[in-house]
C-alpha cells in the first residue's frame, strides 16, 4: 500500500539510533576523574590510585539508563550525574556517596552547579530548566530526595548545555534553536529566574556547548560557544553582542575541496577552556583529534592556534575535560552501544599535556598518564580497547546527535497521508 | 466557463482581499516546526521589506526607528489596522503562525496602502512562531505595547504548557518590553482569563494597571471591538475577560 511505503521511507530517513556518547569530567584539583558510558558511571580516585567505590542507597546500577551529563562543582565538593533515566544524582566527592537523588519528569540533557555549591540546575527534554537546593550536602549528610522547582524555560526546545558565569551572577542556557539565553541567577532561585540579561544570537544551528574564558581583565568571563553550524563564537554576555566567529571546521581542513561541507557533518561537539583560559580545546564531529583556539582578550578575537591529532588512533573525542591544577586536557571517545554490533559499551581515554600557546602539546602514552594502566582499566573497562570500533562509534554518535538536535524535514509529497489521523480529516472519509 | 472559475481573491469593489479565500482552521499547532525564515538576530530583520516607504533601502535602518507595538497571534489583522491610524508615527507588526491568514493580512495591508496613500505604511505582518522566536525579532526593551487577543485556550490540562501566556514566556515578553511598556490580554474563555491574570499577577516583572489607567488608555476599548474575534463575541452576547499589565523593574513591585 502506498501509505506504508511512504511511512517506511520517513522512518529510514532517520535511523532510530538511540546511543549516548561517552562523557568525561575531571575534578578541579585532579583528585579524581569520572567517565560515563551509557548507564555506567566509572570513577578513578587519583590520590588513592584506585577505582572509587560509589555508594548509593538504591544500589548498583546507579543509573538505569544512559547518563547524559556529568560534572564536578567548581569547588570540587560535589559531583552530579543525570540522564535518560530521569534522575539527577548528587554525589559527595570525598566519600563518593550519593547524597541526594532528584527525580525529573522528563529525560535530562544538561546539568550545572552554582559557583557556591548551593544549587544544582538541570534541563529536561522539553526545555525546562529546574533548580534544586543542595546547601549542606557536602557534609556527608544524605539529603534524601529533593523536589526541584522550575527556574526558566526555552519553549519546546532541547537544552544541550547549561553553564553558570564564573562570578555566579548569570545562568546560561543554550538551545537547539540556535539561541543562548543569559539570565540573572537570583538570590532565591527557587522562585524562578525571570530577569533575562541578554540573548546571544548569531549561531545558525543548534548550540551544543558553552564555556567561559577566564581573564583577569574580564572578571565575568568571556563566553565561547560551539554549534552545529561548525563555528565557535565569542560573546559579551552582558549585552549579548557577538564579538568574533571562528569557522573551526573549515580551518581544521574538514571541508571538501570544493568548499562544501557535508550537511551537518561537522558540528562542534564539545569545548573546554584551559589554564589561564586563553586556549580553548574544541572537539568536532569527524575530526580525529582536536582544534586548539587561542583567545585574544583585549582584541576580543578567536584564532586557530593548533590542530592536534592523535597518532595511531582514529580518535574522535566525544567529551573533553580540563584540570586547572595539573594543566592536563583529558579526552574520551566512546558510545553506549553500537547498534547491529556485538560490541559492549565503548570508551577510550587519552590525555594531552603541555597545553600552552608556546609549547607543542604532547599526547601522553598509556603508561604516562596520571593513574596509568589502573586508571585506564577502570575508566575504559579494560586496559586496551579494540580500535576498529572507534569509527563506527563516532558515526553512531553523529547520527544520534543529528536526530536529537536537527529538526525533522518531512517530505512534502506524503503530507496529505500523514494528516489522515487528524479528527477533522477523518469525517471526510 | 474558464472566466468564472478564476478565483477573485481580491474583491473588485473594495480592493480588499476576500476572507473566503483565506480560511484556515482556528487552531494551529505551535509545536510543529514549520520551515519559515527567522532572522538570526533583531539587527538582521529587514525593515525595508515591511515598511518600504519609511525605509526605502535595507541599509537605511539605522536603528533610530524601531517596531514598538507587536500583536501576537494577530489573526486577520483587525487590531493592527485600527492601531495604524490611531498611532501613525509608531511602527507596529503582527505575528501569526497560520500561513493563509498571514497572506490575508499582507494583502489587506497592501490594498489599504494603495487605497489610502501615505497611510498604513507603519503596519506589517510576519509569519512566525512567537513562542520560540520573539528574541530574534525584538531587542531588549524595544516594545512599548504587546497584544494577546483571544489566544488559543488549549483547554486540556496537558496542553496548558502550549498557552501563549505562561510564567516562562512572560520572562521573554518582559525582556522585549521596555519598563513602563504594557501587555494587553483579552479572551472570552473565563478559565483562560483567570489563568492569564494569575500568571501576570505572580510574575515579578508585571503589575496591574489601575481602573483609572485603564479608562484613560484609548487602546483598551479596541481590545473587544477591533478584531473579528471580538466582534463575533459581541454578536453572540458573550462576556470578555481582560488583563492589562505594565512591565516594571522588579524592585518596584510593592506586593
Amino acid at each position: 500500500m502506498e501509505e506504508t511505503e511512504a511511512e517506511a521511507e520517513v522512518e529510514s530517513n532517520r535511523d532510530n539510533v538511540e546511543v549516548a556518547p561517552a562523557l568525561i569530567a575531571v575534578h578541579p584539583e585532579q583528585t579524581s576523574v569520572a567517565v560515563a558510558v551509557g548507564p555506567d558511571l566509572r570513577v578513578f580516585d587519583l590520590l588513592a590510585g584506585s577505582a572509587a567505590s560509589l555508594v548509593d542507597e538504591c544500589g548498583a546500577p546507579f543509573h538505569k539508563d544512559s547518563i547524559r551529563a556529568i560534572r564536578f562543582g567548581s569547588r570540587g565538593k560535589l559531583f552530579v550525574s543525570a540522564g535518560d533515566d530521569k534522575t539527577v544524582k548528587i554525589w559527595s566527592t570525598e566519600s563518593w556517596r550519593c547524597v541526594c537523588t532528584v527525580s525529573s519528569e522528563k529525560r535530562v540533557s544538561a546539568v550545572a552547579i552554582s559557583e557556591d555549591g548551593c544549587h544544582v540546575c538541570f534541563a529536561d527534554k522539553f526545555g525546562v530548566v529546574w533548580v534544586v537546593d543542595v546547601a549542606g550536602s557536602h557534609e556527608h549528610v544524605a539529603l534524601g530526595d529533593r523536589k526541584p522547582t522550575p527556574l526558566l524555560s526555552h519553549y519546546c526546545s532541547i537544552i544541550p548545555s547549561l553553564e553558570f558565569s564564573p562570578d555566579g551572577r548569570f545562568i546560561l542556557s543554550a538551545d537547539r534553536d540556535s539561541k543562548i539565553r543569559v539570565t540573572n541567577f537570583p538570590k532565591k532561585p527557587l522562585n524562578g529566574a525571570h530577569e533575562i540579561q541578554s540573548f546571544c544570537l548569531g549561531h545558525t544551528e543548534f548550540v551544543s556547548c558553552l564555556a567561559f574564558v577566564h581573564a583577569r581583565e574580564c572578571p565575568q568571563g568571556l563566553l565561547v560557544s560551539g554549534s552545529g553550524d561548525s563555528t565557535v563564537r565569542l560573546w559579551d554576555i552582558s549585552s549579548g553582542v557577538l564579538l568574533d566567529t571562528c569557522e573551526v571546521a573549515a580551518k581544521a581542513g574538514l571541508l571538501e575541496s570544493n568548499g562544501e561541507a557535508e550537511e551537518h557533518g561537522h558540528a562542534v561537539t564539545d569545548l573546554c577552556t584551559t589554564i589561564s583560559g586563553l586556549l580553548i580545546a574544541v572537539a568536532i564531529q569527524s575530526l580525529q583529534g582536536l582544534v586548539l583556539l587561542s583567545c585574544d582578550v583585549s582584541a576580543q578575537t578567536l584564532s586557530v592556534s593548533k590542530v592536534v591529532s592523535i597518532a595511531g588512533e582514529a580518535f574522535v573525542p566525544t567529551c573533553l575535560g580540563f584540570s586547572p591544577a595539573e594543566g592536563k586536557l583529558w579526552m574520551v571517545t566512546g558510545v553506549s552501544s553500537l547498534p547491529a554490533c556485538n560490541y559492549p559499551p565503548l570508551s577510550r581515554v587519552r590525555v594531552i599535556s603541555a597545553i600552552d600557546a608556546e609549547q607543542e602539546p604532547v599526547v601522553l602514552g598509556d603508561d604516562e598518564i596520571p593513574g596509568g594502566e589502573k586508571l585506564l582499566e577502570t575508566l575504559q573497562g579494560s586496559a586496551s580497547v579494540d580500535e576498529s570500533a572507534f569509527l563506527a562509534a563516532a558515526e553512531a554518535v553523529k547520527t544520534a546527535m543529528r536526530n536529537l538536535l536537527i529538526k525533522k524535514q518531512y517530505p512534502a509529497d506524503n503530507r496529505e497521508s500523514r494528516k489522515k489521523t487528524r479528527n477533522d480529516r477523518k469525517l471526510k472519509m | 466557463m474558464p472566466e468564472t472559475e478564476v478565483k477573485a481573491t481580491i474583491s473588485k469593489s473594495t480592493g480588499l482581499p476576500r476572507k473566503r479565500f483565506y480560511r484556515a482552521r482556528a487552531h494551529s499547532n505551535p509545536l510543529s516546526d514549520s520551515h519559515f525564515p527567522v532572522p538570526i538576530s533583531p539587527s538582521q530583520f529587514d525593515y525595508s521589506l515591511h515598511y518600504p516607504q519609511i525605509f526605502p533601502s535595507s541599509d537605511q535602518a539605522d536603528g533610530s526607528r524601531k517596531i514598538q507595538f507587536a500583536d501576537i497571534g494577530c489573526g486577520f489583522g483587525g487590531l493592527l489596522i485600527s492601531l495604524s491610524t490611531l498611532f501613525p508615527e509608531t511602527l507596529m507588526i503582527g505575528m501569526e503562525l497560520r500561513d493563509k491568514v498571514t497572506e490575508y493580512v499582507k494583502e489587506r495591508i497592501l490594498s489599504l496602502r494603495v487605497a489610502n496613500p501615505g497611510q498604513y505604511q507603519n503596519v506589517s505582518v510576519v509569519r512566525t512562531n512567537s513562542m520560540k522566536y520573539i528574541p530574534n525579532y525584538f531587542e531588549k526593551a524595544q516594545l512599548t505595547k504587546m497584544f494577546f487577543l483571544f489566544p488559543d485556550p488549549h483547554f486540556k490540562e496537558k496542553n496548558h504548557r502550549r498557552r501563549v501566556i505562561s510564567p516562562f514566556l512572560l520572562d521573554e515578553y518582559a525582556y522585549v518590553l521596555k519598563a513602563g511598556g504594557i501587555i494587553y490580554t483579552i479572551t472570552d474563555v473565563e478559565e483562560l482569563g483567570d489563568w492569564m491574570k494569575s500568571c501576570l499577577e505572580n510574575h515579578p516583572m508585571f503589575e496591574a494597571l489601575t481602573e483609572k489607567e485603564l479608562e484613560a488608555d484609548p487602546v483598551v476599548k479596541l481590545l473587544s471591538s477591533a478584531t473579528e474575534e471580538g466582534q463575533k463575541v459581541a454578536r453572540n452576547g458573550g462576556q470578555t475577560f481582560q488583563a492589562v499589565f505594565r512591565r516594571i523593574v522588579p524592585s518596584d513591585k510593592t506586593s
